[in-house]
């Protein structure tokens, strides 16, 4: 058999090719997370919620009207961005001439809220969503065996984030965007309705958690606590990138992903804490983040 | 900013003469009915809230007079709880100096935390503190001497100072409320010392205090490691009151439930968060024995306070027309 490092090649494989799944959803969460924040000055702590509830929209949809993964995978992230427009409208945006905490607070009331709701009508432990039946199988490639599911999240997600990227980097509607980042007071002096989108943007990074949550269904069984277990990892990731880079949250994201896969192979025990302990490490010597501009 | 303060000054000393002769009035009332609490209620319930109330109140030192807003303070009570436990049970520590270690253990836990969260501002630090806190639930999960899932179970109370038998409830609680009362001083001291003006100071306007020569980022880290020790002080007492430490009190939903009870009796007032620990705990006894969950409703309180209740209970009588008269201002 072939080794690498001394541990077998699959092993190895096996292990990069999760902490390439996990790095995809820190990826689009975080991507999430920063165009919020980007925007809003908010930092979305009930993203793993809306992550949460991505997740049991396919479930729900599928129990009580049949409707299946694909449809499910457009039809979730929209019913869970309407929602999270109707929060930002409504409530979030009450506080946004305050100290940023209180967005933080407030998002995060929000996300025990929902979770401690989903808890008690569904139950803390998880239920599977089983892969649709094209996606279903696995592929032998010669060194590893690659189960088709996971392949296709790699693949989406990376299309997804470029997806985002693109959206904010090269359409206009980005462009108006990133200027109302800059200074939102001009923007709406230049006739653009700037709450409309504030609104819009708080939608689709809530829409965007429930694509990953969608997709993390066959994969991870869908749970109450599905989101906050990742949220706090997702925010160290953002720590380490730093929010001012759409681009920088997304490389920072899956290389995370990548280096818990590999703690997993080398040091299992490890593998929980690892990514705190490179933000640590990312604190000491460059305390702005890897791509961040902000001190 | 600075005219503004300046023409408030004048009426602010007339009228706070007023305010500490009420405030006497108050902390006597207040300790009286501390003293005789034990008469009319169960004395559990009681050191639970009394240990959650220091708790609340070390956290405030932070956010209330430092403008920090930390994430992980579950590490320094739990980690405390963990500590007291530990020495107590396994080494035979007498519970004077368990708590001891607990307040120490706490207090370098926030020296190391404290000096990665310190490099980052505002929801940053938040964040940091969070991520560092779920590294050190990890590792109580995993570390041999917190036992893991079942925590460490029936520590025993011993005797204080070698004759006062802690395992009569009575004494236990005079015992808990003393040290709460040491643990109020000490913030009260703390809060109207030098030190704490300069963290004022810090709290409304950073860059200022940095151009007077203040060396921040040190004023910032004393004042997380003294909080942090307080709130050790009550994790190590809470694991006495209970006799356990488990994975519950280092978990985040801890640090979330003592911003909450901040948040609910007033940021930045001394004895708010008194308040705001004995709501949430009464809430939390409530609901404990009906299935409704506790966490919606902790949650829906969140968003309640943080929408239209930003100045909590204390901070919302003190500027009502009431707390005008009696001469107490909004503090904040």
């Amino acid at each position: 058999m072939t080794m690498i490092f001394g541990i077998p090649l699959q092993a190895f494989l096996g292990q990069l090719l999760i902490g390439l799944i996990n790095g995809s959803f820190y990826a689009l969460l975080s991507l999430g997370l920063a165009v919020i924040f980007g925007l809003l000055r908010v930092i979305n702590f009930a993203h793993g919620a809306q992550y949460m509830l991505g997740a049991f929209a396919a479930m729900l949809m599928l129990e009580y009207f049949g409707i299946n993964y694909w449809v499910a995978l457009i039809l979730g992230p929209i019913v869970v961005g309407l929602f999270g427009a109707i929060i930002e409208r409504t409530m979030l945006s009450r506080l946004y001439d305050l100290d940023p905490l209180y967005g933080l607070l407030f998002t995060f009331g929000l996300a025990l809220t929902i979770e401690g709701t989903f808890r008690y009508l569904y139950g803390a432990a998880g239920q599977p969503y089983s892969v649709p039946t094209q996606l279903a199988g696995g592929t032998n490639l010669g060194f590893m065996f690659l189960p088709i599911y996971r392949g296709w999240v790699v693949v989406v997600s990376l299309v997804a984030c470029i997806g985002t990227w693109l959206l904010i980097e090269k359409t206009k509607l980005g462009a108006y965007l990133r200027a109302a980042t800059e200074n939102p007071v001009l923007v709406q002096a230049f006739g653009v309705n700037v709450p409309v989108l504030l609104t819009l943007t708080y939608g689709l990074g809530a829409a965007l958690a429930a694509f990953a949550g969608v997709l993390a269904a066959p994969i991870y069984q869908v749970s109450p606590l599905m989101g906050s277990n990742i949220i706090i990892v997702v925010f160290a990731v953002v720590v380490v990138g730093g929010m001012g880079s759409i681009m920088g949250a997304i490389i920072t994201g899956y290389m995370l992903g990548i280096a818990e896969g590999l703690t997993k192979v080398f040091y299992p025990e490890a593998s929980n804490i690892v990514i705190f302990v490179i933000m640590a490490i990312v604190l000491l010597l460059r305390p702005a983040g890897l791509f961040g501009r902000d001190a | 900013m600075s005219e503004m303060t300046q023409t408030a000054a004048k009426p602010h000393i007339e009228r706070s003469a007023t305010a500490s002769r009420t405030y006497t009035i108050f902390v006597i009332i207040g300790l009286a009915a501390l003293i005789l609490a034990p008469m009319f209620f169960y004395p559990i319930f009681l050191m639970k809230l009394l240990c959650f109330a220091l708790f609340a109140c070390a956290f405030n030192l932070l956010l209330g007079y430092t403008g920090l807003l930390s994430f992980g303070h579950a590490t320094f009570f739990g980690g405390a709880a963990y500590f007291t436990a530990h020495v107590v049970k396994e080494w035979g520590f007498p519970p004077e100096l368990g708590i001891l270690t607990g307040v120490v253990g706490a207090a370098l836990l926030g020296l190391v935390m404290g000096f990665f969260a310190i490099r980052r501002q505002g929801i940053y630090f938040a964040m940091i503190t969070l991520a560092l806190s779920q590294m050190f639930f990890f590792f109580c999960l995993q570390a041999k001497f917190t036992q893991g899932e079942d925590g460490i179970q029936s520590v025993p109370r011993g005797h204080l100072f070698g004759f006062i038998d802690l395992n009569s409830s009575t004494n236990m609680y005079y015992f808990v409320l003393g040290v709460f009362l040491i643990g109020m001083v000490i913030i009260w001291r703390f809060i109207n010392s030098p030190f704490g003006m300069i963290l004022r100071s810090i709290r409304e306007n950073e860059p200022r205090a940095i151009s007077l020569g203040y060396s921040v980022a040190r004023y910032k880290l004393g004042a997380f490691v003294m909080s942090a020790a307080l709130a050790g002080l009550a994790g190590g007492l809470k694991s006495l009151v209970f006799q356990f430490a488990t994975l519950t009190d280092v978990a985040w939903q801890m640090s979330g439930e003592v911003i909450l009870m901040t948040l609910l009796g007033g940021i930045g007032t001394l004895i708010g968060p008194i308040f705001g620990a004995g709501l949430v705990v009464t809430l939390q006894n409530y609901l404990a024995t009906s299935q409704f969950p506790v966490t919606i409703v902790t949650g829906v309180i969140f968003m309640i306070c943080v929408l239209v209740f930003r100045r909590g209970i204390i901070g919302e009588f003190y500027a009502s027309r009431l707390g005008r008269k009696l001469g107490f201002e909004h503090r904040r």
